[in-house]
């Protein structure tokens, strides 16, 4: 098995253990061992984004000196870190490129991290996604049948947004499309898959979020869509964990299942349903489609 | 080397303390600053011995003398460098050109907890330690440390609910506080590991059984008798008794 740098971020830890469950499943079943990194820190998070803000580019940095030391110490194959937060993928590659790109910020971090070792500049940062890009669909056994699940992909931003960081074409991205597909259900989009779903606003103006989600889910609906899948736990939240609250405000809306896309994936591969601290609603729709009455657990 | 050499070998280790020191028999000498004021002492002595040396007497920030108890946290400059450096007096040896400062204690808050009816959840550190959120991940504390612990990466830990990983990584913590003296962001590092202990010994390690087990015989009374008839023995009956376990050293160990 590839042994690979495994970077998962706070969240899924936290609040998103069931990404890192489902996606932790999905890899092994295709072949990859994710090697967590033994002391990881924060990505970076949003902070890094401003420009003269070096500091915050610490910890992307040090997270990948760390993948630097763990493939000279050969437990990796490769300088590659994988990770499946988006806000944790965009910060570690922005920072990455800059430091590339900058070398008066490459100095100045070097200056600041001191005696701590320095980064040499190759460590490559890929999301999940992209190490199944180039699977053939018909390539892949799978436990379970899918057909005529219809999935609407929800990018969100960080995934795309800036163009340099970006996981695939930026305006016309099929990344998720084929990931869904190479897992046997039907992938659906809009332009409101890649439509900003409000993101930190929820703290402050959970209004604008709530109708930005109803616009999104809405959209998702209207393509005819069973279920959401996502990438990103705040976005997971803002569309799945506010839904009533969308309903109190628009009475019109009806509702849909939102997933992560490594739940459908750790489904069709056999992932046994007790796994999941609450059923994603995608199963159910599934098993109707399918004619399957009840899971075997 | 026979007994008789080594007894010689300490006394003459010792004489100093003994006789005072013959600044004949000092081959290296160094220049230290204490507040501003230079002296010369043998450059051999740690920083607390130096500073005796000196003629200061301690009256507070001394304790173990051994590098355990963190009460003589010293911060200190080289001559010709930039950085401020941090040591334990009694654990590092003096050198040429120090400017040393020795910080009585570190004033930082610590929260009061209840392991008792504080839940086993991710979000308790930041409950009771909402700063640790604020960690940017310079590294700073860390880079502090006198005892070399990995201190960024337990208040990381801690960010993300590790109980394990915060106790582990911060078991040899001296809490001397050097690293919350030295954070940018005002965490107070030393009061969350000792947080993380209490709630990983409380809640996450495993259960001994054989401790378990020991612990409910005594509160059923198992060991009652045995005790009772002990405490009527007489001396020579309790040396019988010792000699004889420890002969039978083995089957006592086996028995549990």
């Amino acid at each position: 098995m590839k042994k690979i740098g495994y970077y998962p971020g706070c969240t899924l830890k936290t609040k998103a253990k069931i990404f890192e469950k489902t996606a932790l499943y999905t890899a092994e079943k295709l072949g990859y061992e994710f090697i967590e990194l033994p002391n990881w820190n924060c990505c970076g998070a949003v902070f890094s984004l401003s420009s003269d803000d070096l500091i915050h580019h610490l910890a992307p940095i040090r997270n990948l000196v760390r993948v630097q030391d763990m493939k000279e110490g050969a437990f990796l194959s490769e300088e590659t870190l994988v990770t499946l937060c988006s806000m944790c993928f965009n910060t570690l590659k922005r920072a990455n490129i800059r430091y590339k790109n900058s070398a008066e910020d490459r100095s100045k971090i070097k200056n600041i991290m001191d005696t701590e070792s320095a980064y040499q500049g190759n460590v490559s940062v890929l999301h999940f996604l992209e190490l199944f890009k180039s699977i053939e669909p018909g390539s892949v056994k799978l436990k379970r049948k899918l057909k005529g699940l219809k999935v609407f992909v929800y990018y969100g931003c960080t995934l795309l947004r800036p163009k340099e960081a970006s996981l695939d074409d930026a305006e016309a991205p099929v990344i998720l499309e084929r990931y869904v597909e190479t897992f046997g259900a039907e992938a659906l989009s809009t332009p409101f898959s890649r439509l900003c779903c409000g993101s930190y606003q929820t703290v402050n103006a959970r209004e604008k979020v709530v109708e930005l989600a109803y616009k999104i889910l809405t959209s998702a609906i209207e393509s005819g869509a069973d279920a959401v899948i996502t990438a990103c736990p705040l976005c997971f939240f803002n569309l799945k964990d506010i839904q009533n609250e969308i309903c109190a405000a628009y009475p019109d809306f009806k509702g849909i299942p939102v997933a992560y896309f490594t739940e459908l994936s750790a489904y069709a591969l056999g992932m046994d349903p007790g796994e999941w601290d609450e059923e994603p609603g995608f199963i159910k729709t599934a098993l109707a489609q399918t004619g399957e009455k009840k899971i075997k657990r | 080397m026979s007994k008789k050499d080594i007894m010689g070998e300490i006394a003459k280790a010792n004489s100093s303390v003994i006789k005072g020191v013959d600044k004949s028999e000092i081959k290296h000498w160094a220049n230290i600053y204490i507040m501003g004021q230079r002296y010369e002492v043998p450059a051999d002595l740690t920083i607390m011995q130096a500073m005796e040396y000196a003629g200061f007497r301690f009256i507070h920030s001394c304790g173990c003398r051994a590098g355990f108890c963190g009460a003589c946290s010293t911060i200190y400059r080289l001559k010709g460098d930039y950085r401020l450096k941090t040591a334990m007096a009694c654990q590092t040896r003096v050198e040429e050109g120090m400017f040393l400062v020795q910080l009585p204690f570190s004033p930082a808050v610590k929260p009061r907890w209840n392991i008792e009816k504080t839940g086993y959840e991710d979000g308790a550190f930041l409950a009771y330690f909402p700063e640790i959120a604020r960690c940017v991940s310079c590294n700073t504390c860390t880079k502090a440390c006198p005892q070399d612990l990995q201190v960024m990466d337990y208040i990381q830990a801690a960010l993300r609910g590790d109980f394990k990983k915060v106790s582990e990584l911060s078991f040899d913590c001296i809490q001397c506080g050097m690293c919350a003296v030295r954070c940018p962001a005002e965490i107070v590092h030393y009061h969350v590991a000792q947080f993380g202990r209490e709630m990983y010994g409380r809640y996450g390690y495993p259960r001994n059984a054989v401790l378990d087990k020991r612990v409910s015989d005594i509160k059923k009374g198992v060991y009652d008798k045995e005790f009772k008839d002990l405490v009527k023995k007489n001396k020579d009956e309790l040396v019988k008794i010792y000699k004889d376990q420890l002969a039978n050293k083995d089957k006592f160990i086996k028995g549990g």
